[in-house]
């Protein structure tokens, strides 16, 4: 199946108000989920005869933000952060491409991550790669069985993969920067 | 009247023992560079393997995001230190694929030889060091001297020995060299006279000729070997529900029997590359395998990686005439101040250890909004947990050993 296919059967399950528009001339075209319901949706994606997304490539996230004012006006994204999550089914051999869009701070209250819905119930790779995308990107995942750091030492303080990260000046009194 | 126990393994849980926490590395020889893991025993039995990892973390995503993707091409020799050749062509096309460049034939069929090459020598590492977690030392010895003349041949191409950087956005560096002094390693094995001048790619079919046997050798050595197949038939089985659901990829998936390799199901970009070629995408269950065997074990995998040399050999056999034959650059120019245009590619490739996947996103700037790696290890390594569950301690390096990890990959 292609992603118009996969697409219309996501539409016709789910509707509008859950699956977004999915944007056909891109290089690598994707479908956009509202956070609140990926979980569903994951396992519709997963279970469904037609589709078997029993494979998860590849979950992470992405800032669109730039952090210097000058170039803002050319940038050409409103800031935000979109968790992607790359599918493929190994027995029917296609995949698609989802994306849920979040804020970069929860309410706007910065320091308070954004909150995702864990999917790691439905792939167990999921598990790790939230757990990294929490780590280095600040995705809060709801549901998820141990939230912690993976590459990071668990007292790292920030998020890395953020564009307005600064390096700490210090680490356990080894200089930073 | 003696008690008849089937499985010997059974009686250690008679035996009322404390829980014990043990903590194996980071730095364990047999934990294939810097990774620890913590194990809650129970005598000799193994109840939980959790592995930590981020000990080699270098931040290389975030590094991306500053350097143009020419720049960035060093840096992802540097994750899977063993497979460079691999890795290098795996960013050098999902940057093709973002800006719809067309590699010249002849760049194709030379990027499979070298990668293909690549493919060989790190099996041979992946063969060499699963026998040092096994104990023995001699395999690890035979496989580092066929490793070191595909590292004499790759030095005469780019100048590097492990870290290539050849491979890059386009095609490759530079062209393969004409004629080339023989490597003294291959000199000193195959007897001819040192300082003997002869064609790259004669040296090339030379060495596969030479290394074709030894295959068969190291299968006596280690795979029939009869301690070996104690050791890793029937342990450590990875279903193909648990392989598929915790993304496990490359010889960790097809040793579980699921038939699914990039270079023939990929995408197209990538699966261009083969589509000439005639080869085998090697699968457990085997039909030559000892009868402790089972689908999706230690041996599995082991022997998926010691097959898959063999069809690397073919490959690269292929692809000399077709090299030859091709005609055209070696490299599509692609300049260093060059723009990326708007949008998002991922694509994976088929490395040797498994589906490594680049996810690059373009802002219409040089340097690109967003590079992802995505480490096949890394999905591997997390399945440890689930298959090392019930299994004597001294069977944990055996277990990960046959992952064929490495860290520089899963931590990037």
């Amino acid at each position: 199946m292609d992603i118009q296919a996969i697409h219309s059967v996501l539409l016709e399950k789910f509707g509008e108000s859950v699956v977004g528009t999915a944007t056909h001339p891109a290089i690598d075209p994707w479908i956009q989920v509202t956070g609140s319901h990926i979980v569903e949706v994951a396992k519709f994606l997963r279970d469904d005869e037609r589709l078997q997304f029993k494979y998860l490539n590849d979950l992470c996230g992405v800032d669109y933000l730039e952090p210097d004012p000058k170039k803002v006006a050319k940038f050409g994204h409103e800031p935000h952060i979109e968790v992607v999550y790359q599918l493929t089914s190994l027995t029917l051999r296609h995949s698609v491409k989802l994306k849920v869009v979040v804020p970069r701070w929860e309410n706007d209250i910065p320091g308070d991550l954004p909150i995702v819905p864990s999917v790691s119930s439905i792939w167990g790779i999921a598990n790790w790669h939230e757990r990294e995308a929490f780590d280095l990107m600040g995705i809060h995942f709801e549901g998820h069985p141990i939230l912690r750091r993976i590459l990071c030492p668990e007292d790292w303080v920030g998020h890395a993969l953020r564009k307005d990260y600064e390096f700490p000046l210090e680490y356990h009194g080894v200089r930073g920067r | 009247m003696s008690m008849q126990v089937e499985d010997p393994r059974v009686v250690e849980f008679d035996v009322q023992t404390d829980e014990m926490l043990v903590n194996m590395g980071p730095q364990h020889p047999s934990t294939h560079g810097v990774l620890r893991l913590l194990l809650r025993t129970d005598g000799e039995i193994v109840h939980e393997c959790t592995p930590h990892i981020g000990y080699l973390h270098r931040s290389a995503e975030k590094i991306g995001e500053n350097l143009s993707p020419s720049q960035y091409i060093p840096y992802t020799d540097r994750m899977d230190y063993l497979a460079g050749m691999n890795m290098n062509l795996g960013f050098s096309l999902a940057v093709e694929k973002l800006l719809g460049m067309e590699v010249p034939e002849k760049a194709v069929h030379l990027r499979v030889l070298i990668a293909e090459l690549g493919r060989i020598a790190s099996h041979l590492v992946g063969m060499g060091t699963y026998g040092l977690d096994l104990g023995t030392f001699s395999p690890f010895l035979y496989a580092f001297r066929e490793r070191e003349i595909i590292l004499d041949l790759f030095e005469e191409v780019c100048g590097a020995r492990l870290t290539y950087s050849y491979l890059t956005i386009g095609g490759a560096t530079h062209d393969l060299p004409d004629e080339i002094e023989i490597p003294e390693g291959m000199a000193a094995l195959t007897g001819r006279k040192r300082g003997e001048r002869l064609p790259y790619l004669d040296a090339i079919e030379m060495f596969l000729q030479w290394l074709e046997p030894r295959i068969t050798e190291y299968h006596t050595l280690l795979t029939r070997n009869a301690i070996f197949i104690k050791r890793t038939a029937g342990l450590g089985v990875l279903t193909p529900e648990m392989a598929v659901s915790y993304g496990c990829s490359g010889p960790v998936l097809r040793g579980s029997g699921i038939d699914y390799d990039l270079r023939r199901d990929g995408e197209a970009i990538y699966t261009r590359m083969y589509k000439d070629y005639d080869f085998d995408v090697i699968v457990a269950p085997f039909k030559d395998a000892p009868r402790e065997v089972l689908v999706g074990d230690n041996w599995c995998r082991f022997y998926v990686r010691m097959i898959e040399v063999i069809q690397a050999i073919r490959l690269v056999r292929q692809a000399i005439p077709k090299y030859k034959a091709a005609t055209g650059s070696f490299r599509e120019v692609f300049k260093m101040n060059s723009k990326l245009p708007k949008g998002e590619v991922y694509l994976e490739t088929e490395a040797p250890r498994g589906q490594m996947g680049f996810y690059v996103v373009g802002n219409g700037e040089g340097n690109p909004l967003r590079v992802r790696a995505k480490s096949s290890c890394f999905c591997n390594v997390s399945v440890t947990d689930q298959i090392c569950q019930g299994v004597p301690l001294a069977d944990i390096p055996a277990i990960v050993g046959s992952l064929d990890i490495v860290m520089g990959e899963i931590d990037r």
